[in-house]
């Protein structure tokens, strides 16, 4: 049964992680309009012309 | 040439969707209708942001009429001006927030967050859609506040920038602080439940006497941000009230909070026993929640608006005839200032020019524009209709005849507190009772056994918090201040209802509020018309966007329209055409030529002449609105009736006789009138609600113990008060009314339900049986039953008053 000890540890480190995450998304003002981003969200995400695609740097393993 | 043809054509605009009146302009293999609608496609196109039309059918909004003079900006560049407008600055970076009321659809949203493709000194912005507002972030060493507003202007979202923008708090986080202490709340809340398990099922022995001692422990850690953090509103208020020898519901709430802590700690660190915690964290929990829920806000209305809202922040000067726009905070007495059309008269000035045409629509209501004569006094928040005109101020804007009114209403507070809300009263009651069975069990058990006569105290104090008690007037009250909004009538906050209820005298302006200018009556008196020169009327007043104009033009319906080579008008007088070389003249008397006297009626007369002929005249009456004679003759057998007008009583013959008779009329009352008459009312124990929509009734509005502005669009332009109502409601004020009282009779049903509650809490704290299982199933209990109570009420009798519907499927 001493296992409850750790279990409660977690549990209580998991909800206080949400709780932060929540303060976050509140600072974040998350909760201050909720209906721009249902539009928003719908909006294409179109290339910009003057960005080109570079050739991404290839890594290399030592 | 006398060919009659209907005047527009196919072609629909590609930038604004209109029809296109006159010729097209084509552009790139589009029609146009003006040339900002093709300025704006152009810069679009420049940038590559045609998707803009995609997104959303013609989105655009039309820009005719949208050429301003290009100096208007000019006071943006004055730092002391615009320093306290920004959100945010430091070396490199500026923030920004402008109202736009014209944001309208998706496409808006996605122009105005694109701007960085328009402008690179443009790092970002963000649109808030409800607000109707955008917030800006540029670099301001690449592009001035000005060039970022002149931009949005040619886009066709020029910023309404007010006075008021300058003096504003910036955004405060007040709800957000609720919501963080809810937050707090169920996390804890919900981890102390856990906690608790053992304990609800202590005869069960599910875990040694280690976990026990530990899970209190833990407990009591959750417990303290729930005590010093989430409940400290409750605190201020209560000492606040207490230091003003009141009561309100937080005293028992906040004894109730010491109590539950204090027994708790006692029981835990000195019984071994578990306390009841997790009863104080769920108390906490469900009274933020009904706070929340009480806070419903509208978030595109602003109901405390003072005249600084209305105000432009800059006007042009005129000084040695050089032209220059400086802030209106700098305005001082004397100055010459240069009023265009469509401008508003910021102070209280004499006119310069020979003749100006005001129109007092913010004002009084009435939209038909007042000729006004060199040397006459025009008063602030009337608007220029024609040429620009020089005026001198005579009063800086902040002591204006109208703003002076508002500051007058200042003593709101003082009347409101004579309306103490129901809860307040009942608490005061219900605290003294309470502390009083406390005392007389403690005493009863003293002298028999000591420690029974402690927890008796103490768990009478618990049981009794009045959680039941508190919840039912935020959620009643919530749900009725939504079922209102979704009736269009809107609430600036909870406690509007109370007073609503209350009410028993109602006070109506007439112009703009019995009266509705749309429903204008036009009745033509003389010669008989002929059809063609019917046409000719609708093609003359056709040109015009004079109020007297269209109604004459919905008067001729669906009449042909001659087109006219030319249709000249002089401002404030009237409009002539020379058509087959007859002059046709329609206007004022002295415009149209005609030697005849007034006649005897009220009303506006436009006159029509033929090469110097009087012909005959229009008389044009403002008509009641549709359902006023119903609501009147329905609310005045419930209540004490008034109106008040601006005008002269020769309506008072027509108004009786389409009202009912018992309504006491007054008129010929000045702004100041209405404000000293509700004092009267008020002062005679009268509990009064004003209904009224320009700015001439404000003081009377903040006056009055609840001040209703009605209004058409009810984003735009309302004075200060307590409620907006869209007139499209007029009809369902006795509704409203009826609806008020009903909540506040479910309010005082929820009372009994919760005393119901409490005393059978109470009957067993006395005895000293009460546990702490028992207290964890009561609490939420009662809280939830008197929510479901409230809600299902509230909507029975919203449904019953036609105020909502059910949902047809």
């Amino acid at each position: 049964m001493e296992v409850i000890f750790l279990l409660i540890g977690i549990s209580l480190v998991l909800a206080v992680t949400f709780l932060v995450l929540f303060f976050r998304a509140m600072k974040g003002g998350q909760f201050d309009d909720d209906y721009t981003p249902s539009v928003r969200i719908l909006f294409e995400n179109q290339p910009k012309k003057t960005i080109k695609d570079q050739p991404k740097k290839s890594k290399t393993y030592e | 040439m006398n060919q009659i043809f209907p005047t527009h054509t196919d072609s629909k605009c590609f930038h604004c969707g209109e029809d296109c009146e006159l010729e097209p302009i084509r552009f790139d293999g589009k029609e146009f209708c003006c040339q900002g609608c093709k300025l704006v496609y152009e810069v679009l196109a420049q940038n590559d942001l045609c998707e803009f039309y995609t997104l959303d059918s013609n989105p655009g909004k039309s820009q005719k009429g949208n050429f301003k003079q290009k100096n208007r900006f000019d006071y943006l560049d004055d730092p002391e001006v615009v320093g306290k407008i920004f959100d945010f600055r430091n070396e490199t970076e500026s923030h920004i927030t402008f109202y736009v009321p014209q944001i309208h659809c998706s496409s808006c949203i996605w122009l105005l967050e694109n701007l960085f493709q328009i402008n690179s000194a443009i790092v970002g912005s963000r649109v808030d859609f409800i607000k109707r507002k955008v917030q800006i972030k540029f670099l301001h060493e690449r592009i001035s506040l000005k060039e970022v507003v002149n931009l949005l202007s040619v886009l066709g979202y020029e910023p309404n920038l007010k006075l008021s923008d300058l003096s504003q708090e910036k955004t405060s986080h007040l709800d957000r602080r609720t919501l963080t202490k809810l937050g707090v709340a169920g996390f804890c809340f919900g981890n102390m439940m856990l906690f608790s398990i053992p304990e609800y099922f202590s005869e069960a022995k599910l875990l040694g006497q280690d976990f026990k001692g530990l899970f209190d422990y833990l407990n009591v850690l959750l417990a303290l941000p729930i005590v010093f953090y989430a409940a400290s509103d409750y605190y201020l208020s209560a000492w606040h009230a207490v230091r003003h020898r009141k009561m309100n519901m937080d005293v028992p709430i906040v004894l109730g909070i010491f109590a539950f802590f204090l027994y708790s700690l006692w029981e835990i660190f000195t019984q071994g026993n578990a306390g009841y915690l997790d009863s104080l964290g769920g108390l906490l929990f469900f009274l933020l929640l009904g706070k929340i829920y009480q806070q419903k806000t509208f978030a595109t209305l602003e109901f405390d608006r003072d005249y600084k809202a209305y105000f432009p922040i800059a006007v042009t000067r005129v000084s040695k005839d050089t032209e220059e726009v400086v802030p209106l905070t700098k305005v001082r007495l004397g100055d010459v200032l240069l009023v265009r059309n469509e401008e508003l008269v910021p102070a209280d000035s004499v006119l310069l020019d020979r003749q100006a045409n005001i129109d007092y629509s913010f004002v009084t209501g009435e939209e038909v524009p007042v000729p006004v004569q060199k040397g006459d006094l025009i008063y602030a928040g009337g608007r220029q209709r024609g040429e620009a005109v020089l005026l001198t101020v005579q009063k800086l804007p902040s002591q204006s005849y109208l703003t002076d009114l508002w500051n007058n209403g200042e003593n709101k507070n003082l009347n409101s507190r004579l309306l103490e809300p129901l809860a307040n009263r009942i608490s005061g009651v219900f605290t003294w009772t309470v502390l009083a069975i406390a005392v007389i069990a403690f005493g009863y058990w003293i002298s028999r056994d000591a420690s029974v006569a402690v927890k008796a105290f103490t768990t009478v104090l618990i049981v009794s918090c009045p959680c039941a008690l508190s919840m039912s007037t935020p959620f009643t009250l919530g749900n009725t201040l939504r079922i209102f909004g979704k009736a269009k009538f809107y609430l600036k906050n909870a406690s509007v209802v109370e007073k609503l209820a209350l009410v028993d005298t109602l006070v109506f302006d007439k112009t703009g509020t019995l009266t509705n200018p749309s429903r204008a009556s036009i009745e033509y008196f003389g010669e008989n018309l002929t059809s063609e020169t019917k046409s000719i009327i609708k093609g003359m007043v056709r040109q015009s966007t004079h109020p007297l104009s269209n109604r004459i033009s919905q008067w001729l319906g669906s009449q042909e329209v001659e087109v006219l080579s030319e249709v000249r008008e002089a401002q404030g007088a009237g409009l002539e055409s020379l058509h087959k070389g007859q002059l046709f003249r329609l206007g004022s008397r002295e415009f149209a030529g005609v030697g005849k006297d007034e006649p005897n009626d009220v009303g506006n007369f436009v006159y029509l002449s033929v090469e110097g002929v009087f012909l005959g005249y229009f008389l044009i009456r403002s008509g009641l609105r549709e359902s006023a004679p119903e609501v009147v003759s329905s609310l005045s057998k419930e209540f004490e009736l008034h109106v008040l007008s601006g005008d002269q009583d020769h309506e008072r013959d027509t108004l009786t006789k389409r009202l009912a008779s018992d309504i006491r009329y007054n008129f010929n009352q000045s702004p100041s009138d209405k404000l000293n008459y509700l004092k009267e009312l008020n002062s005679s124990g009268s509990q009064t609600l004003m209904l009224g929509d320009g700015l001439n009734d404000a003081g009377a509005l903040r006056e009055s113990h609840v001040g209703v502005a009605i209004t058409d669009q009810v984003s735009h332009f309302s004075p200060a008060s307590d409620a907006i109502l869209d007139s499209e409601s007029f009809s369902k004020i006795p509704n409203f009314l009826a609806f008020a009282r009903d909540s506040r009779l479910i309010i005082k049903l929820n009372f009994g339900l919760s005393f119901l509650y409490n005393a059978l809490g109470l009957s067993l704290a006395v005895q000293g049986y009460l546990s702490p299982v028992l207290c964890a199933v009561l609490m939420p209990l009662s809280s939830i039953s008197v929510v479901v109570f409230s809600t299902l009420a509230t909507h029975i009798m919203g449904i019953r008053k036609g105020l909502i519907h059910l949902n047809k499927h």
